[in-house]
């Protein structure tokens, strides 16, 4: 690994690792090498917190009791926040998401304190269960970075509340997302993105991906062409227009 | 009187469903009698001594391995089709009139439900990790479920896997239980305990050992030891596991059996000894002629523990070729986001074809794998673009039913 290798921080794998979320730092990784750049993955397992060298940290969905024994993890939650003040971008899905926010509910509803990295609080309050695909356009900064509409499978009980000002990733036109009256979903502050988009987000948004990684190596990324990815893109928009129950589709 | 009328429309269904060729008719005769009489299950349990077998993974074929065990002591009535619904059993029973022993699969979310209708004698709890989330949402969910049910029915003799400590929280300390170390290499559903949370400890070295830092939850002392170069300890006597079914998983999966068919009454020798005779369940494993001379062995592979037993499997495999296939139906599980959670990596130099209705998943995740693959969703054309005259098939479930009537009829 060379001294310039773009770290990509794989936040505790074996407690947020449920719904294969993992898979956006193979993306990450994967995406700077095949442009040449020299990337490495590095899980911050255990009780580790994270190293000062990474670049990209990466958070993804879990369990209930997971995500609260997480969020007792104090030194974990300075070191992430040590991290963004320094720079570096975040990607956090789900319970990820969650818990970098004020606060958070478990299971019965119960309210516990987050990492207060973000603006926004969780509660139980969704009607039921949001399940199923997901598509949403970007928000204002994700649009002028060229991000198009964003396709995800959600799978969370959570209610996500923004802050004043706070700007939602993308606007949910299918699904439900962070379930506020805005049908706002995730956020965006800085470069620490929130989302409730499993797939991995980023194997099905390569956009993001690259936006995100534009503002680790401070450079404009040359194009990768992925045919592969178009074609499970376009194959996931058209099957969320045709559940979406009326004609309608997004372009790709 | 009520469940007799029941039963009656169920086999007329059967019957018509048979003649109308949609099936085995199993499944729908024990819709129709269930839907006239939701006891009809707790009828046609009733005076029969029961086993059910449940778990993420290896359900089947360890529901067959059972069945196989316990017919050295008589007919046994089994749902050996899959269909591990109330509707399955219902069909299971039925068909099998007079049969003291049954032997029944059931699905983990059905479990409450079976316990409560069909009074089993034993219950074994293979495993428990993630498959079907957008259906069974968390691992934990399930397993309260199970500790919940268990725990009204203080009677039942449970064998559960002493290795899987998602299994261990399932089990309440009311229950009486027989601790088998049956093996489970899959951990990332088991790396936080399920009843507190903490970050559970498993033996640096390599070691079967594990427990939690924050509660008293930690690996039972087995009742069973298994070990997959000596085979079996039950009751002080070693068996050697000499299965026709391939991999170190199914031969966790025949400790479990033989130690349920014991519990079931009948001795180990034997019980044993009838297991190595199962040679493919419900297909899989069996190997399958297809086109001018190609032999094609089916696998099934549904979720990310079992696609770890799969890719063991491949390692040592001298086919030519891969076809792995991916479909997200209901019965699959809709979100097919785990196969990121796979080290498709290790078929780096392997080649591969995929294929399923899910095919452009798959296709994205071994392109970022660095795999080279072919993609074919089709079952046919898959199996046509895989080179060589040795091809492994792995797939997950609806998808392995599609190759399944492929391979059958050319």
């Amino acid at each position: 690994m060379g001294e310039s290798a773009v770290l990509v921080g794989l936040v505790r794998p074996s407690l947020l690792g449920t719904y294969g979320d993992g898979g956006n730092a193979i993306v990450l990784a994967e995406r700077l090498r095949r442009r040449g750049i020299d990337a490495e993955v590095v899980p911050i397992d255990g009780n580790a917190t994270v190293p000062e060298s990474i670049d990209i940290c990466v958070l993804g969905g879990g369990e209930d009791t997971a995500q609260a024994g997480l969020a007792g993890d104090e030194a974990l939650g300075r070191s992430l926040a040590r991290a963004v003040d320094r720079g570096a971008a975040v990607l956090a899905v789900c319970a990820g998401f969650q818990v970098l926010g004020r606060e958070f509910a478990v299971g019965s509803g119960e309210m516990r304190p987050g990492f207060g990295i973000v603006d926004c609080t969780t509660d139980a309050r969704l009607p039921r269960r949001a399940v199923g695909e997901i598509v949403a356009r970007p928000g204002p900064t994700m649009a002028a970075a060229g991000v198009p509409v964003l396709t995800g499978f959600e799978n969370h009980g959570g209610r996500t509340l923004l802050g004043p000002g706070v700007e939602p990733l993308g606007v949910v036109e299918l699904g439900v997302g962070n379930g506020d009256e805005q049908r706002s979903d995730g956020l965006v502050a800085g470069r620490v993105v929130g989302t409730y988009l499993h797939g991995p987000v980023l194997a099905r948004n390569p956009a993001l991906a690259d936006a995100l990684l534009r503002g680790v190596v401070g450079a404009d990324l040359p194009p990768l062409e992925l045919p592969e990815v178009d074609r499970l893109r376009a194959e996931r928009l058209a099957a969320a227009s045709g559940r979406a129950g009326r004609r309608r589709s997004w372009p790709r | 009187m009520r469940a007799r009328a029941a039963l009656a429309a169920g086999r007329v269904a059967s019957r018509l469903s048979r003649a109308l060729g949609r099936g085995e008719g199993a499944v729908i005769g024990g819709k129709v009698a269930l839907t006239l009489d939701p006891s009809v299950a707790d009828h046609l349990a009733a005076g029969r001594r029961i086993a059910l077998v449940t778990g993420t993974n290896g359900k089947t074929t360890t529901t067959a391995l059972l069945a196989a065990a316990l017919r050295t002591d008589g007919p046994v009535a089994s749902n050996t089709s899959g269909a591990n619904l109330a509707t399955g059993h219902v069909a299971a029973l039925f068909g099998s009139p007079g049969v003291e022993t049954a032997a029944l699969e059931v699905d983990e979310a059905v479990l409450p439900w079976a316990i409560a209708h069909l009074l089993p004698v034993v219950v074994v709890l293979l495993n428990l990790s993630r498959d079907q989330l957008d259906r069974l949402h968390e691992v934990r969910r399930t397993a309260a479920l199970w500790r919940d049910a268990l725990a009204g029915a203080p009677g039942v003799h449970v064998v559960a896997n002493a290795d899987d400590p998602v299994v261990v929280a399932a089990v309440p300390p009311s229950a009486g239980v027989t601790w088998v170390a049956a093996g489970q290499w899959w951990r990332l559903d088991a790396t936080s305990c399920p009843r507190c949370g903490s970050v559970i400890g498993f033996d640096a070295a390599g070691g079967k050992a594990w427990a939690c830092p924050g509660c008293d939850l930690k690996r039972p002392e087995p009742d069973v030891v298994w070990e997959d170069d000596q085979g079996v300890c039950i009751d002080g006597g070693w068996h050697r596991l000499d299965l026709s079914l391939p991999g170190r998983f199914n031969r966790g999966n025949a400790a479990m059996a033989a130690v349920a068919a014991v519990a079931m009454g009948v001795p180990a020798a034997p019980a044993v000894a009838a297991e190595t005779s199962v040679g493919s369940v419900a297909d899989r494993y069996v190997v399958r002629p297809w086109g001018d001379g190609k032999e094609v062995r089916m696998l099934l592979a549904k979720n990310p523990a079992g696609w770890l037993e799969v890719l063991e499997l491949l390692a040592t495999s001298d086919a030519d070729s891969f076809v792995i296939a991916l479909n997200a139906r209901g019965e699959d599980g809709t979100d097919p986001s785990w196969i990121w959670d796979v080290p498709f990596e290790r078929l780096r130099d392997r080649y591969v074809v995929c294929a399923g209705e899910r095919a452009a998943d798959l296709a994205v995740r071994l392109t970022y794998a660095g795999v080279q693959y072919a993609y074919e969703p089709a079952p046919a054309a898959a199996l046509d673009a895989a080179p060589g005259s040795s091809v492994d098939l792995a797939a997950n479930y609806s998808a392995f039913q599609q190759f399944r009537r492929v391979l059958r009829h050319g």
